[in-house]
């Protein structure tokens, strides 16, 4: 097999793994948008604090252990035990619908019937708002994230090592791909079955899309929004979170994981803002767009870095020829 | 003596509004003071025309108003003698209180069969009822039964008035608020849906509290009608009566005993029903 386009595929396949990543991110932003039109533009932010969370209790932190240590003169940072990764998991999800219920009670509930262009800046607010609750609660150093404390292997491990020696010997070139990688597609694919399972066949599920497309009617049928809008922002926490465990996974919890959220945006534009398989697809899409473009023709003619732009062009090509995206919404209008 | 408990029975009043004033965005001042009885198993016609005060009305009693910025500041409504006012909607549907919304509000990409479903979401009396329910709206609207598996959106303007009624049935209402169900639909289709409506009240006991600008249709299906004019009811009675008032010929059914008048020669309906009278 020819050497170049072996590598190019193995380039590919490596692209579409960074796009699930991008991916999850995106979903996060459509599951809020679709639901209550606001674009959250926390949602970096909370994936930043659901990996912080899940890190914190891994490790017996206590939180909010400086402003204890400040305040009472002690000097405690950890509780002296460690939780079991699966454990810990369940208790950041916890940790997370508790935040969607305080976001709804305390912000949005307040903001019923504003313009979008108020519950953005309202979402904004809560980033920065966030982003120092995540700091003070579990301080801001750069922490590694190892999803196996106790046990040592609790995600399976080697399947690159049988994909690389698979395809050796099939194709005479062994595909190298990250081991995390593989397990966040399988994951990412679990999730987004999960929701659209969700979304298409529970009473919760129809509720959420009915108050999606017309929540006043929703209302008047007796969907109670507050209800649902708590369910869709835990769900965007528990992808947050899940988003948060592979970055985190992939290059330490630290802030600068916020700012994957910049990342979600081209993706957005891409696969459309209310479509959940438009956000997967976008996010591939760019995913293995950016790698193959710089491959193929940013390192060899444009001097390289051209990853950090490429996803932004393609999102501004796609919002002059088609503003809906992808898979937008069909706009369905009748006379 | 079981007559006159019949009787009594009869003009039991389910809903009470009481002089409600209702301010949108705590300036805009839209009801100034209506109130109205809604008795059970009737059907109760709200009149007037654009901006007279309708569809306020009815959000108020459902509960809709706050998520427009709306607020009832005077006044109480009551359901059963219980205070409903400032009430999550979605404890007035448990109550047995639905509004069928103005303009339809369908969920536009939710199928025919999803959407009358969602009616059922307050509901917990388990799947078989409500597939019962399911099937009982069916035989009412037998085109819904056609057109389940397509997408509401892509239906006809009556399919979908017929999808929001099948919809607030499927709560299994007690008294139903209909907005506007003429809205936009052709003369024999309306026909149509109040004929539903009317079966629906007889067999299935459901109230109707009405708001119409259709008067003539209202009035012929209605047993008691009231008529708004700028925030206040300006009459009341029972429909036959306000069929055959000179009044109401001439500023709400267009006939007078000089033939047809010039619109600018209609001055609009003054006299204020008095709170005490």
């Amino acid at each position: 097999m020819n050497e170049q386009l072996a590598f190019t595929i193995e380039v590919f396949l490596n692209g579409l793994m960074a796009g699930v990543l991008y991916a999850l991110v995106a979903l996060g932003f459509v599951l809020i948008y679709k639901a209550s039109g606001i674009f959250n533009y926390a949602q970096g932010v909370m994936a930043l604090f659901a990996a912080m969370t899940l890190v914190g209790i891994q490790n017996g932190q206590v939180p909010f252990s400086h402003l204890i240590n400040a305040i009472f003169g002690t000097d405690i940072h950890k509780f002296g035990w460690s939780v079991h990764s699966f454990l810990a998991i369940i208790l950041t999800v916890f940790v997370m619908i508790a935040l969607a219920w305080a976001v709804q009670r305390f912000v949005f509930r307040h903001l019923v019937g504003q313009e979008p262009i108020i519950l953005f800046m309202a979402t904004i607010g809560l980033a920065y708002f966030l982003e120092g609750v995540a700091d003070l609660m579990w301080g801001s150093e750069l922490k590694a994230l190892d999803v196996c404390v106790a046990e040592g292997a609790c995600l399976p491990q080697g399947m690159n090592t049988w994909l690389e020696a698979t395809t050796y010997d099939a194709l005479g070139y062994g595909f190298f791909i990250d081991n995390l990688d593989i397990v966040a597609s399988i994951i990412a694919a679990l999730l987004v079955v999960g929701l659209v399972m969700f979304a298409q066949y529970t009473k919760q599920g129809r509720a959420m899309r009915a108050v999606a497309d017309d929540h006043q009617a929703a209302l008047s049928v007796g969907v109670s929004l507050n209800f649902i809008w708590i369910l869709v922002w835990s769900l965007a926490g528990f992808v947050a979170l899940v988003a948060g465990i592979m970055w985190g996974a992939k290059s330490g919890v630290q802030f600068s994981l916020s700012l994957i959220a910049l990342k979600a945006l081209p993706v957005l534009m891409l696969g459309g803002f209310t479509s959940i398989p438009g956000a997967i697809v976008g996010g591939l899409i760019i995913g293995v767009g950016e790698k193959l473009f710089e491959f193929l023709i940013g390192a060899p003619f444009l001097g390289g870095a051209t990853e950090n732009w490429f996803a932004y062009m393609l999102a501004l090509l796609f919002l002059v020829f088609r503003p809906q995206g992808l898979f937008g919404e069909k706009i369905i209008e009748r006379v | 003596m079981l007559d006159v408990n019949a009787a009594e029975v009869q003009v039991d009043n389910l809903l009470e509004v009481n002089n409600i004033e209702v301010i949108y965005n705590s300036v805009i001042l839209v009801l100034k003071g209506v109130s109205l009885n809604v008795p059970k198993g009737g059907i109760t016609a709200l009149l007037g025309g654009n901006g007279a005060g309708k569809t306020t009305t009815l959000k108020a009693i459902s509960g809709l108003l706050a998520s427009e910025r709306g607020e009832v500041t005077k006044g109480s409504i009551k359901y059963r003698g219980d205070p409903i006012q400032d009430r999550d909607p979605a404890e007035t549907v448990k109550s047995g209180v639905v509004q069928v919304m103005e303009g339809r509000h369908c969920f536009e990409h939710l199928t025919i069969e999803e959407n009358l479903l969602t009616g059922a979401y307050t509901r917990s009396d388990g799947k078989g009822a409500i597939a019962d329910d399911l099937e009982m709206v069916y035989n009412y609207f037998p085109r819904l039964r056609e057109r389940r598996k397509s997408q509401a959106g892509y239906t006809s303007g009556g399919e979908q008035q017929m999808c929001a009624m099948g919809r607030a049935l499927m709560s299994r209402p007690e008294t139903i608020l209909l907005d506007e169900p003429s809205m936009g639909l052709a003369p024999q289709l309306v026909e149509q849906i109040f004929e539903i409506v009317k079966s629906v009240n007889e067999k299935e006991g459901v109230t109707f509290l009405l708001a119409e600008q259709n008067t003539n249709v209202a009035l012929r299906f209605a047993h008691y009608g009231y008529i708004l004019e700028s925030g206040r009811v300006v009459m009341d009675g029972p429909a036959k009566d306000l069929r055959e008032n000179q009044d109401v010929k001439e500023f709400y059914l267009g006939m007078s005993d000089e033939g047809r008048k010039s619109f600018r020669d209609v001055r609009s309906y003054r006299r204020r029903k008095r709170w005490l009278s």
